[in-house]
């Protein structure tokens, strides 16, 4: 700690310089956080997928609809414990820019399927005992200023208008939270017996099954099953673990991961420059600063730490003062609710950061540290003279 | 003058020899020299004949081609570089004819830099710092950066950095070479005080005969040769 003052007096040098390097490291970790978040938005379904469950889905693409009935012959499959089926049903609330994910469910069958969304029990109960009754995730409703009682009209894209009425139009009866971090809290679920009911085309078919199995171990076997069940017929399926179905799911926008490492990689080498230079520049200005030192004593070992250190000084707060920047306007809302449902900073990427911000703190000074160390104190003297 | 204590400064058969590019230029040519303990010595000559060079060798800044260098009993060319920097922490006070102060640090801090080698805590450091502040007549300018001080002032601040950890041998590289004459006086009464009130052993390199003449001894280096007369 005796030595800090020197190191921060090497920074006090060129304060321009040392402030617009610390705010370049900073700009570059903000965009590494917020890259981070944006993976993390992508690839949240795959991680958080059930390891017992599978998706059934149209062989030829999603938007394909499969007959309703397939329901209990999937039930009937041995290793299937229970089935439930979603339909994309497009929801938009007043403008188009307000979209979310919306699906008719069967209430009973998708509490059960998926415990990571977590209702009350009266919430539960009034779902299954109203029939235009929606439950709405926690980010939505707030979102909306939504509560429960309020009357919400809906339109859909895909379903167009309802039969007999100009809208469609749902109560929220329950607000659902996630059992997890990262459980996506923008869904919006109504009961299928109405829409089946109010849609006006293909009735009896659905947009894809939610099989639970019994052993996960046994997962490809009962896909395979599941899919020879429906070979040869107009409906045949594609049947695949959750978290595959969500990775091919992510994939279609791009392999999210790679884009993310390209661009972090790019950044991050841009800004070992920006800071090596830096600290390069400072090192040949203080040759003769730090020749003084070593006649003074200082051993080439400690001229070495200090150079480091004030190399990790300006990158590694810099590092930190982006992370800790993201972290803040992260965790003050989502900006793009509608396109990342799921948007947070995960731990993973802080941790990450911070050991990138040291790696690149030292990684910067390395070289101008050797260099301040090899230093023959004669020759920097003379420098100086 | 005890005849037969030893020498503090022992300089034997010193030889320097430089590369410059693929010729050899012998700098020093098997130099002796003594320097009896709390003597003021200064070391004179023209340009380019080797005085900062012998400077150096003695302050452990560079190793001689040949030849011994015993300080206070210690071989200092038989030193590995990191026990010299703690032989030079401990023996070695440095006064340099730019003051060599680091412009982003106060005077008090520049002064504590030697210190920040000893085990001492910061009180005591604070202590010292102030003694040596006391020393050269600047308590008053304490918290001031170089820029703000005259060229004396960085100067006594200078001497204030190089005696604060009482070293054995004070090594004055034209002290005075970039102050006015004014200036000048008052530096060179301030290492004569250090010698005669305190005992500081002082080799000084100079051009100016009245800043020797301030000196208890002056030897003249010319061409890798020392010898107790002006060169011609």
């Amino acid at each position: 700690m005796k030595y800090l003052p020197l190191a921060l007096a090497g920074l006090r040098r060129r304060k321009l310089r040392t402030a617009l390097t610390f705010l370049s490291v900073l700009v570059a970790f903000v965009l590494f956080a917020f890259l981070g978040a944006i993976k993390q938005a992508f690839l949240a379904g795959v991680e958080l997928a059930g390891q017992d469950r599978l998706i059934t889905r149209h062989k030829v693409s999603l938007i394909q609809t499969l007959p309703e009935s397939y329901k209990a012959r999937i039930a009937n499959i041995p290793g299937v414990g229970a089935v439930c089926h979603f339909t994309w049903f497009g929801g938009i609330y007043q403008d188009p820019k307000n979209f979310f994910a919306t699906m008719p469910v069967e209430p009973e069958a998708f509490l059960d399927m998926f415990p990571e969304y977590v209702v009350k029990e009266g919430e539960r109960k009034a779902w299954l005992a109203t029939r235009t009754g929606a439950i709405v995730g926690r980010s939505t409703a707030e979102r909306f200023q939504w509560k429960i009682g309020d009357r919400v009209p809906l339109q859909s894209p895909i379903w167009g208008q309802p039969a007999g009425a100009a809208q469609w139009e749902f109560e929220i009866v329950g607000i659902y939270d996630g059992a997890k971090k990262g459980t996506d809290t923008t869904g919006f679920y109504f009961r299928y017996d109405y829409f089946e009911e109010a849609r006006q085309r293909e009735k009896g078919q659905v947009g894809w099954y939610s099989v639970r199995i019994s052993d996960p171990n046994e997962a490809a076997r009962i896909a395979e099953k599941v899919d020879a069940e429906f070979a040869n017929s107009p409906y045949e399926t594609k049947t695949e673990p959750e978290g595959a179905f969500a990775a091919g799911f992510a994939q279609q926008v791009g392999d999210i991961a790679t884009i993310v490492m390209a661009v972090v990689g790019a950044v991050f080498f841009t800004i070992l420059l920006v800071s090596g230079n830096t600290m390069a520049q400072s090192v040949r200005e203080r040759v003769t600063e730090l020749g003084v030192l070593k006649a003074l004593g200082f051993t080439n070992g400690l001229v070495l730490v200090l150079v480091l250190v004030e190399s990790c000084l300006v990158v590694t707060l810099g590092g930190l003062a982006g992370l800790g920047l993201a972290w803040l306007i992260i965790t003050a809302g989502n900006p793009v609710p509608s396109l990342l449902p799921v948007f947070y900073l995960p731990n993973t990427t802080l941790v990450t950061g911070a050991a990138m911000a040291l790696a690149l703190g030292i990684a910067a000074g390395a070289l101008p540290a050797v260099q301040a160390m090899r230093l023959h104190i004669a020759v920097a003297l003379r420098k100086g003279g | 003058m005890n005849t037969d204590r030893p020498p503090l400064v022992r300089i034997s058969g010193v030889t320097k020899n430089f590369k410059r590019g693929s010729e050899e230029v012998h700098v020093l040519a098997g130099l002796d020299l003594d320097v009896p303990e709390a003597e003021f010595l200064a070391l004179m000559g023209p340009s380019g004949s080797g005085k900062s060079t012998l400077l150096n060798l003695i302050g452990g800044l560079d190793r001689p081609t040949r030849g011994s260098v015993q300080i206070g009993g210690d071989r200092v060319d038989e030193l590995s570089d990191r026990q010299l920097a703690a032989w030079r922490a401990r023996h070695i006070g440095f006064v340099f004819q730019f003051y060599n102060l680091l412009p982003a640090l106060t005077a008090e801090r520049n002064i504590e830099l030697p210190l920040l080698l000893t085990g001492l805590n910061k009180a005591r450091r604070k202590q010292q710092v102030a003694a040596a502040l006391e020393a050269v007549g600047l308590a008053h300018r304490a918290r001031h950066f170089p820029r703000t001080l005259s060229g004396g002032e960085q100067q006594r601040v200078g001497i204030a950095r190089a005696i604060v950890t009482d070293p054995t041998v004070l090594l004055c590289d034209e002290p005075t070479g970039d102050l006015d004459r004014k200036s000048g006086d008052e530096i060179l009464a301030l290492l004569q005080s250090l010698n005669q009130r305190h005992g500081k052993t002082i080799i000084m390199v100079t051009h100016d005969p009245h800043a020797s003449a301030r000196a208890s001894r002056t030897v003249y280096l010319d061409k890798g040769q020392l010898s107790n007369t002006p060169v011609a």
